[in-house]
């Protein structure tokens, strides 16, 4: 009987296109995800159970360590419009260019009576030397300001899609007081709904929200 | 692919004195490089995901007005005061002078969990209150971590608020705290 002959063949797999498949997908994950913005303000959040994403359309209320509060509008905000709102009602007397100037501020930390000054100096203050906006105590309160001028611009406009638009963003240490002035100022203009920015972090085992979750699974 | 087509077409000879210059393989094993590919996307992977902001839902309350303010039944309150250094104080009912001192308890936030369904449990849903004040030397992460702690032990919302702290409930905590020597 003849014997079957079987052709060795070599082990050497072809490499490349895997190699290419590799890098195309390293260089699409490096081109996908988004750059986080150089934090300015470094803010440690305390951590919740909630898994809701904060979005990034918002208006976010920061506060340090130090109990400083900043505000920022979002690019996607009609910040034009609020700060408009903001130099006419409080008689801020911002020209145009010193407005453009204004616009393009990340961090709004200063209270009213330094704007002017601060925008005309050549270059703008760091936002971790500002002072912050002032929320001492109800009576010397600016955020309410601020406030009030964001609802102004979103009068008529959908309330939820403001809601949903609110954020506080406070440091762990921050100390309580000023957490309650800026819910005071969120007060004073009706606002009884907003959000806190968060770590995201599981249900811990075994708690009640967490027994009761299993218990709907195995319904 | 990866190879190069190296040999001088045609069959060309060289002259009779001239060596054959020995043709070496241009394919390079490429291996290792997947393999660093592969790595680089793991890691992009597993950092990327990891850091994601959520938010929390907060509601306050419409009014501050006294006469306004919602009835609790004594039975049902248990008071949760935020304090200095993480320390929780919390009492059940309402402060009575002659009982203070046994009213008046210490904890932390590893074990309020456990009171806060020791609570839950013992009392009729309709009645169940939790009151949370805060000093004003707790921190914003106190204040939050309660609310959490709130939403951990599955306490349906509108069971719990927030109310402004009493000069003498801070008193009590000033007090406690000197006892205990916590600065």
């Amino acid at each position: 009987m003849p014997k079957v002959k079987i052709p060795r063949k070599s082990t050497i797999v072809d490499m490349t296109a895997m190699c290419d498949v590799a890098f195309l997908l390293l260089s699409f994950f490096i081109l996908a995800t988004k750059q986080k913005p150089p934090e300015v303000l470094s803010v440690a959040t305390p951590n919740s159970i909630s898994k809701e994403v904060a979005p990034d359309k918002a208006i976010i209320i920061t506060m340090t360590k130090d109990g400083r509060a900043f505000l920022s509008l979002g690019d996607e905000i009609k910040k034009g419009e609020i700060l408009d709102n903001i130099n006419l009602t409080k008689g801020l007397n911002l020209s145009a260019a010193e407005m453009a100037k204004f616009n393009k501020e990340e961090f709004i930390g200063l209270p009213f009576n330094q704007i002017k000054s601060a925008l005309a100096m050549p270059t703008a203050p760091n936002p971790a030397d500002m002072p912050g906006i002032p929320v001492k105590d109800s009576a010397n309160n600016e955020l309410v300001d601020w406030l009030r001028s964001v609802t102004n611009v979103y009068a008529g406009g959908n309330q939820n899609e403001l809601q949903d638009m609110l954020l506080i963003k406070g440091d762990n240490e921050s100390l309580y007081p000023v957490f309650k002035n800026i819910k005071f100022a969120f007060k004073r203009n009706q606002i009884y709904k907003f959000r806190i920015v968060t770590n995201g972090q599981p249900v811990p085992v075994g708690s009640e929200l967490y027994n009761k979750a299993v218990a709907e699974k195995n319904k | 692919m990866a190879e190069m087509d190296t040999s001088s077409g045609g069959g060309h000879k060289k002259g009779p004195g001239v060596k054959k210059g020995k043709k070496l393989s241009t394919r390079v094993d490429l291996t290792p490089m997947v393999d660093l590919g592969f790595l680089l996307v793991t890691f992009f992977v597993f950092t990327t995901t990891m850091q994601q902001s959520t938010a929390m839902k907060m509601n306050e309350p419409k009014d501050d007005n006294p006469e306004e303010q919602m009835k609790v039944k004594n039975s049902g309150a248990m008071t949760i005061l935020l304090g200095r250094a993480n320390q929780i104080y919390y009492y059940y009912g309402q402060l009575d002078v002659a009982t203070l001192s046994e009213q008046f308890k210490s904890s932390n936030f590893k074990d309020i969990r456990g009171l806060i369904v020791e609570k839950k449990k013992a009392t009729p849903m309709d009645d169940l209150m939790y009151i949370i004040k805060s000093d004003s030397s707790s921190t914003f992460k106190n204040a939050i971590d309660i609310l959490d702690e709130m939403s951990i032990s599955a306490v349906p919302p509108g069971h719990y608020a927030e109310v402004d702290i009493s000069p003498a409930e801070a008193l009590m905590i000033k007090e406690t705290e000197t006892a205990n020597g916590i600065k």
